[in-house]
């Protein structure tokens, strides 16, 4: 069983739910999904076991020394990555989207793609079972490629452990790598606060679970930071059939057992927070 | 001047600092855009009143097989570095898979039998709010299950044009869409919390920022919440912090409810005014 945990907006507690989840009480297989900023190895410090080299796509680079200065290149890129500088063709790093048609197109071969090969993925174990993730080089590309790569390797681990349950800590946002995260899983935990930028979020990321028809959960984290807010969220969740699970209050107990590289389960095992996120987690692997 | 607001880390507030920058700029009579380049999950419209003067939809070229024409060669296939050509040779079978195609052309430019012509797909939308006579917001926005947002960006910050003092809300991160929207900054503030999270995404960003070149200052949101390796880290990276905003109840629960805390808490503005100063002292060269 894939639970992967997601929130639109970022900074509502992804992470700490996750690793919650990850330390309640059974073996699991731990994923986190947000490579652009994978922040669970913090907390568990897992061995590395494996390394596996990641390309995320391709850059052009030009050699002068062949370059004829023709422009075909540049009438080709769609990408506005490359434009003429000083009299020279030149391509932009940042711009070039790695689709190799100026390395086709060049009448005398002076373009060449180079491997974006510094993005890793990592496998290993924790305390509490296994873990995967994912580092995306800085400004890399495919972030939900890598997701995928992920994903499949935790499948995999978890066939060869015997361990049934996988836990996907996701990304901020609704693309790539989201859509990554949550295409096929059995159960979406959408965690949100009750902020109106946290309602605005959750419905955009609401309709992006329906769009892929998957089972979704809420949970509102910090729920006493607004409690006008929180109805309505709970209002807003009924009204689409959708089970709000779990409601948390701000506890700076979270941030301590962050801080000591602890999931709040293990810090604070029968904190308000932790009972909370106990029958949270209940509820969604009851319900199969 | 282009100001980017960006951080590694979702939710540390970025959103807050771009508004209340933006409101404060406002009160101070200076010409201001905000672009809200999370095109994701845009929040920034939440906190103004504005009159929507022009809106536009950001498309994407997608490529359409003529298949009386096609000989079903595979070299389009064969330029595709995005798998998004699926052919069958000897079932005569060829199809285009519209949510990978990037858009780059190199499939028509391949197809030497008049068989691949173009449509266009709608990735997204830039809006553009007038607030005040010296002042609007433009919004990128992608549409829901669109898989990157980069053009949808790219449109928005080309829009803004140079005039003025230009603020850049970015989408967290530090991929391509984060790459896209600093790009283009004369200046990036990163906005972080003092925690373990917060700490090792800053890294990440600051690292990034480096390699592209970027001057960045740091301003610490919810200070006061967790410890102080942040500060030591800043120390000896020697970069400056522009502001703290202490972990406070009342900003919290003003910006829940879509509030801009300078407005209702104005002894912010001099806050905000004061680093605006210095960032203009530091970089020389603006012109507003």
């Amino acid at each position: 069983m894939e639970i992967a945990v997601i929130s639109g907006k970022g900074g509502t507690g992804k992470s700490s739910i996750s690793a919650a989840f990850a330390t309640l009480s059974e073996k699991v297989v731990l994923a986190d999904c947000d490579v652009d900023a994978a922040n669970l190895h913090i907390l568990f410090n897992p061995s590395h076991d494996e390394e596996l080299v990641y390309a995320s796509g391709h850059k052009a680079t030009i050699n002068y020394n062949l370059c004829l200065n023709c422009g075909l290149c540049s009438n080709y890129c769609r990408f506005d990555a490359i434009s003429f500088q000083n009299n020279k063709v030149a391509i932009s790093e940042t711009s070039c989207d790695g689709c190799f048609l100026c390395s086709r197109v060049c009448p005398s071969k002076a373009i060449s793609m180079i491997r974006n090969d510094k993005s890793r993925m990592y496998s290993g174990s924790f305390r509490n079972g296994k873990m995967v993730y994912g580092r995306l080089a800085p400004g890399e590309e495919n972030s939900g490629k890598l997701v995928s790569i992920v994903r499949e390797k935790a499948k995999q681990i978890a066939a060869q452990s015997s361990i049934n349950t996988i836990i996907l800590d996701g990304p901020p946002g609704i693309g790539c790598a989201v859509i990554s995260t949550i295409t096929g899983v059995d159960h979406v935990l959408i965690v949100t606060e009750p902020t109106i930028s946290g309602m605005h979020d959750l419905q955009r990321t609401v309709e992006i679970t329906a769009k892929f028809n998957l089972k979704t959960w809420v949970l509102i984290n910090k729920y006493d930071l607004n409690f006008e807010m929180t109805k309505q969220i709970e209002v807003y969740c009924n009204d689409l059939g959708i089970k709000t699970i779990g409601k948390l209050l701000f506890n700076p107990q979270v941030v301590e057992a962050m801080i000591n590289c602890k999931s709040i389960v293990e810090w604070a095992p029968t904190s308000d927070v932790a009972e909370e996120i106990r029958a949270a987690y209940g509820m969604i692997v009851c319900n199969k | 001047m282009k100001i980017a607001i960006a951080s590694g880390k979702g939710g540390t507030g970025k959103t807050l600092v771009s508004t209340n920058l933006f409101y404060t700029l406002q009160q101070h009579g200076y010409r201001v855009k905000l672009i809200d380049c999370d095109a994701e999950e845009p929040n920034d419209l939440i906190f103004f009143k504005g009159i929507l003067s022009k809106s536009f939809c950001v498309n994407q070229k997608v490529p359409v097989i003529n298949e009386i024409n096609c000989t079903y060669c595979g070299k389009c296939h064969e330029y595709c570095n995005y798998n998004a050509i699926f052919i069958l040779p000897p079932s005569k079978v060829i199809k285009v898979i519209e949510d990978l195609c990037h858009g780059c052309g190199a499939c028509s430019a391949a197809c030497i039998y008049s068989a691949i012509t173009e449509k266009d797909v709608s990735l997204g939308t830039v809006s553009c709010f007038g607030i005040t006579e010296k002042t609007s917001i433009i919004e990128a926005k992608i549409n829901v299950g669109i898989f990157s947002p980069v053009s949808v960006i790219k449109a928005a910050i080309k829009e803004a044009g140079n005039e003025g003092i230009i603020i850049l809300d970015s989408p967290p991160g530090t991929s391509c869409p984060f790459i896209q929207t600093v790009a283009t900054a004369d200046y990036v503030i990163l906005v972080t919390e003092p925690t373990p999270f917060g700490l090792s995404d800053l890294k990440q960003s600051v690292e990034t920022l480096k390699t592209m070149g970027k001057t960045c200052g740091i301003i610490i949101n919810r200070a006061g919440l967790g410890n102080n390796d942040i500060y030591s880290y800043l120390n000896q990276e020697n970069i400056p912090i522009l502001m703290e905003i202490p972990f406070d109840k009342t900003i919290a629960s003003h910006y829940s409810k879509g509030e801009i805390v300078a407005k209702y808490m104005p002894e912010w503005q001099p806050q905000f005014m004061s680093m605006l100063n210095s960032i203009v002292e530091k970089d020389g060269n603006c012109s507003y």
